[in-house]
């Protein structure tokens, strides 16, 4: 889509909707919000920066292709499932930590690992199939 | 024998397996030679297993067990008394000859690791078969056997003659693997007993139970496929593409024995009935004229030995199901007897096919002087096939015609018997005269004697045969009077002369079977020629049937596809909304569970009604909408709306991830149709709108029903009421959903997110491949649903 405003927020908007994916997936625990709708937020981000500047652009930003985060989310999900066996108990149980930030206390656990790999899984598939529709067909 | 000992027996016979790990690394490292090590494992085996010959001689059964898959009471056991220890002896001992002779025989193949290893594999399985007494860890090892045996036959597998052979024989031996686990979960659920040892001890307790008949059937079927008897007999001389040791080793001496070894083996809890004495001797004599008749008719030399074999198999059948002592007696002799000629015999084929360049029997002559070792082995098995004395297939004969003769006199088992004796005696004759006599032939490879790995094996089995007979009182003693005792069930005493002390009713039918067989030998051409004029006549065969078979499931299976997956979206989009108005409509009007409409009109503010208008509006807009493109947004619109009363009505979560699920449905769609190339408007008939409309009317209407008649029903709190109790308290999150996700269902939640990676991975592949189709054939028309295929305008 080439109209000049559109081109223009795009990036700025992408980068902004990338932002509050994070955020979401971070607050997702005690907020609305959490590691799927996260991933949809990050995927429709991917999304708008895909139809205004086409997909060249967006496969570099995110570096990786997508299907290969969304393989990555699915073996942080299992790690943070197997990390349970350590501590002796069984698959996937939530195992919790509170390490000291900057004077307050921050509550780390296998499950926020968890919903990282949720939302990895959900951006790279959405965004697996959005770029590659989105790609010219080889003729 | 230390009690010990057969405890290191559980392990020592897995050693096969190890050793078939081992095969392809050490033939990488010294070439064929590796064949002289490898036989090493059978060959300790062998000496392991001699170790026992005593304790089982005495009457002794050794036993030892591990649990294996404790959950459903599968134990890795074995069982060694008379009938398992020969065969276990037959196994290792053959087996290390085979594997020598395989060394020689494959000398120079690119593959010869890969063959060592399949057949160590196979004898691993084979051996596991025999002593198994746990009646599942016995199909197993059986399956296993079908398996080796597969990959066996098909090891020449650039040739489409193999190919077929290999999988006819897993098709058919496979598929009667299943009807004996069948036939062993029939029997463990009737009698309660899950291993061989509880079988044999229930006494009369299977003949008595309800279940004796389905139990019966299963067991011959699973049995009947696996020794090759009419008419599942098909395989076994199409197995003969397989290289051959396999043939010498896993389709004479072993693995076909392995359905009369179950025959045998249950014999004791099975036999004795009207049916089993009535069925066993119909197919057992049938496979064996029909066997022998077959022999005749062809010229391949392992063609030949491999109908005699399935004649043989026959033969083993009827002795079986007659049951008497003496029947009994001479399918035990006959077995052993058949294990060393007929090994011999195979091996001795693959020697002289190995050196001459040719199988034809036709072709062959005059080779007694260029291979003087490799015919006096076949010689001697020759001897012992034709039932000629001093070879313990003299032995054997003579006890099988007097098992028959006793009983029942003149019958047609008997005449059955005469008949293919005859038939067999002539065979053998034939096969140590034309090729080893008479006038030397051009042969497409200058015939010299094969090196000693060649005629090791023919020769040693060759002169058992002989020494078994020459000390018959030993043979009887050790082997013959405890196998025959574990299939029969009770002791028994035999006592065996090599020459016959008075003149009775087997030596007057060995006299009459060697003189008309060497009549046959006189006509033989004739014989041969009137033989497979009849089978020719015949021209159908179970072979045949098998393609038939085969083809007519084909034919099912892509009609059934055709039906089930044309290609046509539409199809597959209207049979999934046909399906699931189908299921949710169909209950309810079945069950008469029809919501009661107690409908109170909702206390909503006034922007609630605006939302729902909007939803309404966009709905009716997506209806009348002039291009797709506008339907696809305008239905984005009816979807935002829900979200929002999502939120209205306090569900946050719910409404975030619909709204986002909105906004990328309508990017994806939008792609997906800039990829079709459907005309951007809809040109749907009056007709089929119709039908569309009727089908989407039905499947809304029925989500709508659902969820009125689900929200009818008492609310049951207590599930809710469990998340929001335990939620923060010990998964340390207030959002509730956000913790069954994560925490409380997480491994639900590691499923799905599995499945949508693989989704994601197979629309990539879809796309490519649909791309990569286009470039190779470009005229092909990409959709074909009835709808205009004319360029769509593309929205770049």
């Amino acid at each position: 889509m080439n109209t000049i405003i559109f081109r223009t927020i795009a990036p700025f908007l992408a980068a902004l909707a990338g932002l509050f994916s994070v955020f979401v997936l971070l607050r997702g625990h005690n907020e609305p919000g959490g590691g799927f709708i996260g991933g949809l937020i990050a995927a429709s981000a991917l999304a708008i920066y895909g139809i205004a500047w086409g997909v060249a652009p967006v496969r570099r930003a995110i570096v990786v292709h997508p299907i290969t985060l969304a393989g990555f989310g699915v073996f942080l999900a299992s790690v943070s499932g197997f990390l349970s066996f350590f501590a002796g108990s069984a698959f996937l149980r939530g195992l919790w930590i509170s390490v000291p930030f900057f004077g307050t206390e921050l509550d780390l656990s296998s499950v926020l690992l968890f919903d990282i790999g949720v939302y990895f899984t959900v951006v790279g598939t959405i965004s697996t199939i959005g770029l590659t529709l989105e790609e010219p067909e080889v003729d | 024998m230390p009690p010990s000992a057969i405890d290191g027996t559980l392990l020592f016979a897995l050693a096969p397996f190890v050793a078939a790990a081992l095969g392809p690394w050490l033939t990488g490292l010294i070439g064929s030679r590796a064949g002289w090590i490898l036989a090493i494992v059978p060959a300790l085996l062998f000496a392991h297993f001699t170790t026992m010959i005593p304790a089982v001689a005495h009457g002794d059964v050794l036993a030892a067990s591990v649990p294996w898959v404790s959950a459903f009471g599968v134990d890795y056991s074995i069982r060694v008394d008379g009938l398992s220890l020969v065969f276990a002896l037959l196994i290792t001992g053959i087996g290390a000859l085979i594997v020598i002779y395989a060394g020689g025989y494959l000398k120079g193949h690119a593959h010869q690791g890969r063959f060592f290893s399949f057949i160590l594999m196979f004898m691993g399985a084979m051996l596991g078969l025999v002593l198994a007494d746990d009646l599942i860890s016995l199909f197993i090892f059986w399956e296993l056997t079908s398996i080796t045996s597969f990959l066996l036959i098909g090891f020449d597998h650039t040739r489409a003659a193999a190919r077929r052979a290999a999988l006819q024989a897993l098709v058919i031996t496979g598929g009667g693997g299943l009807a004996l686990l069948a036939g062993f979960l029939v029997l463990m659920s009737a009698t309660g007993a899950s291993s061989m040892s509880e079988v044999l001890a229930l006494g009369d307790a299977v003949r008595d139970s309800g279940l004796y008949v389905p139990i019966l059937i299963l067991v011959l079927a699973g049995a009947f496929s696996k020794s090759a008897q009419v008419p599942l007999h098909s395989w076994l001389p199409n197995a003969m593409e397989a290289p051959t040791p396999v043939s010498a080793y896993l389709h004479s001496a072993t693995m076909v024995k392995a359905g009369v070894y179950l025959l045998m083996r249950m014999n004791p809890a099975l036999g004795d009935t009207a049916l089993w004495t009535t069925i066993l001797p119909i197919f057992g004599g049938a496979t064996f004229l029909v066997g022998m008749i077959l022999a005749v008719k062809n010229t391949d030399l392992k063609q030949i030995l491999a109908y005699t074999t399935v004649a043989s198999l026959g033969l083993l059948v009827m002795l079986t199901g007659i049951g008497t002592k003496l029947a009994i007696e001479g399918a035990v002799l006959y077995l052993i007897a058949h294990a060393l000629f007929k090994g011999g015999l195979f091996m001795v084929a693959g020697t002289i096919d190995h050196e001459t360049g040719t199988r034809e029997i036709t072709g062959l002559g005059g080779l007694r002087r260029a291979m003087p070792v490799t015919f006096a082995a076949a010689a001697l098995a020759c001897l012992s096939m034709a039932g000629l004395p001093p070879m313990i297939g003299f032995v054997a004969k003579e006890v099988l015609y007097d098992g028959v003769w006793q009983a029942g006199g003149l019958s047609i088992a008997l005449l059955v018997g005469l008949v293919g004796n005859t038939l067999m005696f002539a065979v053998a004759a034939i096969l140590i005269i034309k090729p080893f006599f008479g006038r030397k032939t051009e042969t497409p490879k200058h015939a010299h004697e094969g090196p000693p790995s060649l005629w090791l094996g023919p020769l040693t089995l060759s002169v058992l045969a002989l020494a078994s007979a020459l000390l018959l009182h030993d043979t009887t003693h050790y082997f013959v009077v405890p196998m025959a005792s574990a299939v029969y069930g009770a002791p028994l005493s035999i006592d065996l002369h090599l020459i016959p002390t008075k003149i009775s009713a087997p030596v007057v039918l060995t006299v009459i079977t060697i003189a008309s067989g060497i009549g046959l030998v006189m006509v033989f051409s004739a014989l041969r020629a009137a033989f497979a004029g009849l089978v020719n006549g015949i021209g159908w065969g179970p072979d045949r049937g098998f393609d038939q078979v085969l083809r007519s499931l084909v034919f099912l299976a892509s009609g059934l596809s055709d039906i089930l997956q044309p290609g046509r979206m539409k199809g597959y989009v209207m049979i999934t909304f046909v399906v699931t108005a189908a299921t949710l409509l169909i209950p309810m009007w079945v069950f008469g569970e029809w919501p009661r409409f107690t409908f109170t009109w909702p206390d909503a503010p006034f922007y609630f009604w605006v939302v729902f208008a909007i939803a309404a509006v966009s709905l009716w807009a997506v209806l009348v909408s002039a291009t797709r493109l506008i339907a696809i947004v305008t239905l984005g619109i009816q979807g935002t709306m829900v979200a929002i009363i999502f939120m209205l009505y306090g569900a946050p979560d719910l409404s975030f991830t619909q709204f986002m699920v909105e906004v990328l449905s309508v990017i994806i769609l939008a792609l997906v149709m800039t990829r079709l190339n459907l005309s951007p408007s809809d040109h749907r008939s009056w007709g089929t709108r119709l039908r569309d409309g009727t089908v989407a009317i039905a499947c809304g209407a029925g989500f709508a029903l659902l969820l009125i008649a689900v929200v009818e029903q008492p609310f049951d709190p207590r599930l809710s009421d469990f998340f929001a109790e335990y939620s923060r308290v010990i998964a340390h999150g207030r959002n509730i959903v956000n913790v069954i996700i994560v925490d409380f269902r997480a491994l639900d939640t590691l499923g799905e997110i599995s499945v949508v990676m693989t989704a994601g991975l197979a629309i990539l592949a879809l796309i490519r491949l649909r791309s990569r189709h286009r470039r190779f054939d470009p005229t092909r028309p990409d959709l074909d649903d009835g709808e205009s295929l004319k360029e769509a305008a593309r929205d770049a």
